[in-house]
This record gives C-alpha cells, structure tokens and sequence, in this order.
C-alpha cells in the first residue's frame, strides 16, 4: 500500500521525466504491491482449496490408484456406486438429513425468540441467562457425555433421532441466540415501537416485523446450527448404535475401521457427505459477513 | 385497579420475554444442568466400569460406588500425568489461537480493499468452514499417510525424505495445530472482515492527511477499532479449541503413545476407550476443564469491564 503524501509534490520536480507518472489517487497500488498482494492472496487460496480438491479427484480414482500423484488417469465412478449401492451409507444419510432439518428449523426459532427478549426486554434474570449461555460454549464433551447418555437412556431416546436433536439443539442454540441479540441491537427500536402503536401485541411484532428484517441474521444461525448438527462426531458415536440408526458421522467412522485398505470408497463417502454442507454453505455465505459481525461486534 | 391487575401490568413485559427465554432454559436446564450436577457428583466418588449399576442379561445389579469426597481430584492434582496434559493443551490452545488470529487478520486485511477477483478469494477461503470437520479431517490424515500420502511422496520425490508426520511426537504435535489452523482460519476472518468494513472511512482519509503511514494508520485505527471483534472471537475460538475433540480424536487418537492428548481427549479415553472404563476420573477431569475456562472466561470479562465495556 502506498500513500501519495511524500513530502514532495510529485509533478513539481519531475521536468527531466519526459513520461511522468500520473500520481497514483488515494487506495491506488503500485504494480509490485498489486502482485504481492495478489500472490499473498493465491497462495492462501490454494492451501485452502487444495485438500477438498484432492478428496475430490481421489474419489473418482480407481481403488487401487487412491494414492498416485497423478491426476486422474482413468477416471471412474465405481466408489461412489460401491457406497450408494451396497453400503448402508444411503440409510445414514437420510438420519442425517432428518436430524439435522428438525434441529436447524427448531434451533433458528429457539434462538431467534430468545435473542429477541434478550435484545429487547430488561427482564430479572436476563443477566444470569447471558452468562449461562456463554458458560454452555465451555462445556467439556467429557463431563457431559456419560451422565446425557444415562439422561437419554432413562428417557428412552437412545438410537432416537429425538435424543440426538435434543442434544444438538443444545450444543447450536446458545452461541445462536448469543448471535441473533447482536443482530437484533442493530434493527432501530423505532421499528418494535411503530409495530405497537399500531396494536400488534410484543410477539406479533417479533414475528411480523422484526424477523423479516433479520433475515441475514437467520441465514448466518441457521448455516451454523446446519454445520454444527451436520459435522458432530462424539455424541452420535456414544448415542447411536446398529446400522440402521447411524448418522453419517458414525457412519465414516465405521466405514474407517471395516474398510481400512478401502480409502476410496470412503473419499466418495467423504465427498458426499461435504456436498449438501457446501450446498448449504453457498446459499448462506452472502448473509455471512453481514450476520455475523453484528453478532460478534455487540456481543 | 386491583392489586392482581397491577401485578399483571407490572410483570406484563416481563412475562412476554419470560415466555420467549423460557424454551432454552428449559432445555438447557435439563440437558446440562442435571447431566453436569450428576457428573459433579460422579467425580466425588469412585465410579468405574465395575461398580456402577448395570444390566447382565436379566439381571440388573445396582451401583455399589461410595462417595470418596476430593480423592480423585487429590489423585488427579498429584499425578505429573495431568500437568503433562496441561501444558500442552495450553500450548495447543495458545498456539492455534494465536497463529489463526494473525493468519485472519493479515487475510482481511488484504481483502478489505478493492481488488480484482476479490469475492472468488473470499469463497476460496472460507471454503475449509463448509466442509464437515470430519472431512476435512479424514482428508489431512489421507495427505498426511506416512507411506503413501501425497505430501510424503512430493517430499520423496524431491529428493527429501519422508516425514512421518503423525508417528513422531514433535510432527504429530506440528500436524494437529498446522490442521487446526487450517480448519479455523475461515471463522477469523469472515469475523474480523465484518469488523473492518464496520471501520468509517474517513478515519483513514483523515489519518492520511495528518501524514500517518500504512503502518501507523493499521496500528492505530484498524487494530483499536477492532477490539471489541477480536476480543468476542478470541475468546470464543479459546474455548472451543482448548475443547477441540474431533480434530485430535480422529487425526491421531491423542498418539503416538499420548503425545497429543489434550485434557478432553484424555477425559473421553478414560471414560470410553480405556479399560477398566473410569467414569469418577473422566468426570473429574471434565470439572476441572471447566474450572480453568471459567476461570479464564471471569478474567477476559473484568479485562473487558476495565476498559468500560459491559453487559
């Protein structure tokens, strides 16, 4: 980056230059700061992109190629018709899909209401609640884990999709409604108060007005809740056992240990596993920047 | 007016948001109140595999566990296992902590400006937070393969030798910060971007006319308009690191030998992969993880209030 104040005023002693530069306006770059910047920026890009391309072109390799170096030679789809066809792997894939939809509907209302009273009311007790919401993000797996399985057991949600969500819920909502207040603080009060003079009661202007407006904020929730229910390993390798109840998380894990040697059916499983993440991803990454620095900046 | 009714109008607002948190506690309540009360209780007595109340085929014994007050924890306080541990989930946490902040914000600092292409490098760079951390995992260990894994072969290939890179302490130990760092970056800096572009512009404009250089302009406007970002996702990205399970789980099982276990991975071994499996020491090591966040999250909080923020 280069500034044009250089004690100097360019132009002024430059007669003998025949071609005098223009002198660069504000914000602009040299060409060797340009390629810099550019390169710095490459490179990051590359080390972020490069290991899910690889698992890609992995996927597509015959099994015995799965570690060349060489870029596909003979691409194939015989790993993915493998896992589709003669792996319980669809089974687990739509557990996933049932557990993490209800948990990301549920979860993005859970935390949008309470991000609302948390933003809006000054209630007892709203003090309290912000720190147990902040303290739940500490958590250790560890404590938690063998008393919730008994919890789940004695509820009979073991090998549920309902224990599971319950789970998850609890493990996203927090950090949400923590994000959502800070995405609420920055929609005017004017709006809520506009809502009551016209006679909508404290939930009808939540719901009618304030969540419309906040929609990159939900967008940003529930992205998180999604990634968060979609990637969790330990709680659906304690609570779900048997092939048919397994999420997808349990699921590689199991592909892992009866397939050692087999590391191409398990990239196809790995890479159909990141396509609806990334899906997901794509359709919320515009709202990202936005929801989330309003939820970090006043937390 | 009754009293009745003048109660209802005093609580009324209060009850609205009453009934718009009371979904969370409640969940929250059940789902960490009771499970940590019973695992607080846990780590008061000498619970393990062989003693708690099970079912064996038809018959179901009942626990036969006393309460032994602090002697795990005086166990676990005297044992140079669990300071080995800490040290280096301190280390681990530090480290991941440190070389992702400065990583995002070198990065956003670069994208916070016109540039060509400037959008395919920001999805370029968030890309590694869409992806499963279990993927992502699965593939660093698939690139890392002593044998056959990709960076092995280009290092051999080079005329390097191979690098066993999760079966020597000191590499492994390398392995899961570089794959940590690499999964934590996209968080930091779509966060610390967001910051940037809330800075006004004309701070800067009015930086430049006073004469202050990149540097200067970066030091004191963009890093002290920065704070309040920083501060929430240093302290998020602390927790959740110094609790990152899956990345240490599934890139190495905490090996080789226990070289990179941290304290919640070696909490989850002693309760589900050792055997005897050990629930009161499993417990207890959680309440202590716990007891260290806490402490540390009161100290961030008054290191806040000091300089006049509060909630």
């Amino acid at each position: 980056m280069t500034s044009t104040v250089n004690g100097t005023a360019p132009g002024a002693t430059t007669a003998s230059a025949p071609a005098a530069q223009a002198p660069r306006r504000r914000g602009e770059r040299g060409p060797l700061a340009s390629a810099g910047l550019h390169l710095t920026l490459l490179l990051a890009a590359v080390i972020a992109v490069f290991p899910p391309l690889w698992l890609l072109i992995t996927s597509f390799k015959p099994k015995n190629d799965a570690f060349t170096t060489a870029v596909v030679s003979h691409p194939t789809l015989a790993n993915y018709r493998h896992v589709l066809g003669d792996t319980s792997f669809p089974t687990w894939f739509g557990n996933s899909v049932l557990v993490v939809a209800v948990t990301t509907v549920v979860g993005v209302l859970l935390a949008a209401t309470t991000g609302y009273a948390l933003s809006r009311f000054r209630f007892p007790g709203m003090r309290p609640l912000l720190w147990l919401l902040l303290i739940t993000q500490m958590f250790p797996v560890a404590v938690l884990i063998v008393p919730l399985y008994n919890l789940m057991a004695g509820l009979g949600l073991l090998n549920q999709p309902g224990g599971l969500i319950i789970t998850y819920l609890t493990i996203a909502v927090p950090f949400c409604a923590w994000m959502m207040k800070g995405y609420f603080d920055t929609i005017p009060v004017e709006i809520d108060e506009a809502g009551r003079v016209d006679g909508l009661s404290p939930f009808g202007t939540f719901w009618r007005l304030v969540l419309p407006l906040a929609r990159p904020g939900l967008a940003v929730t529930g992205f998180y809740t999604f990634v968060t229910a979609w990637a969790e390993v330990a709680y659906a390798s304690a609570f779900m056992t048997g092939d048919e109840h397994l999420t997808l998380a349990g699921g590689l894990q199991t592909f892992v240990n009866q397939y050692t040697n087999d590391w191409g059916s398990m990239t196809a499983a790995a890479v159909l596993i990141a396509v609806p993440a990334t899906a997901v991803f794509a359709f919320a990454q515009r709202h990202l920047v936005a929801g989330l620095t309003a939820g970090t900046t006043k937390g | 007016m009754t009293l009745a009714a003048r109660a209802r109008r005093a609580l009324a607002p209060h009850w609205y948001a009453w009934t718009m948190v009371a979904p969370v506690t409640v969940v929250l309540g059940v789902i960490i109140g009771f499970p940590l009360v019973r695992g607080v209780y846990l780590s008061l007595t000498d619970a393990d595999e062989a003693n708690v109340a099970r079912d064996i085929g038809m018959n179901h014994l009942p626990a036969t566990y006393h309460f032994t007050g602090l002697d795990t924890y005086r166990a676990i306080l005297t044992d140079p296992v669990f300071w080995g541990r800490l040290g280096w989930t301190v280390v681990w946490t530090v480290a991941c902590v440190g070389i992702t902040y400065l990583i995002g914000l070198g990065l956003a600092t670069l994208l916070n400006r016109p540039l060509r292409g400037r959008t395919a490098y920001r999805l370029a760079l968030i890309l590694p937070w869409a992806l499963p951390a279990f993927v992502s995992v699965f593939t660093w260990r698939m690139l890392f393969n002593d044998r056959n894994g990709l960076l092995n072969s280009v290092l051999t290939g080079g005329g390097i030798g191979a690098i066993p890179w999760l079966n020597d302490p000191t590499w492994a130990k390398l392995a899961v910060i570089a794959v940590n760092v690499w999964l934590g970056v996209p968080f930091m800096l779509v966060a610390l971007l967001g910051g940037l572009q809330s800075l006004p512009g004309e701070l800067y404009e009015a930086a430049e006319m006073d004469g202050a250089g990149p540097w200067q302009r970066f030091r004191h406007i963009t890093l002290p308009g920065l704070r309040t970002v920083s501060s929430t996702v240093i302290l998020l990205s602390t927790i959740w690191t110094f609790n990152m399970f899956p990345v240490i789980f599934l890139l190495t099982r905490g090996g080789p030998g226990d070289a990179t276990e941290i304290l919640v991975t070696y909490a989850y071994r002693l309760s589900f992969v050792d055997s005897p499996r050990d629930f009161s020491g499993s417990a207890a090591w959680g309440v202590l993880i716990l007891l260290i966040l806490c402490a540390a999250a009161v100290l961030h909080r008054r290191a806040l209030r000091k300089q006049g923020e509060t909630w």
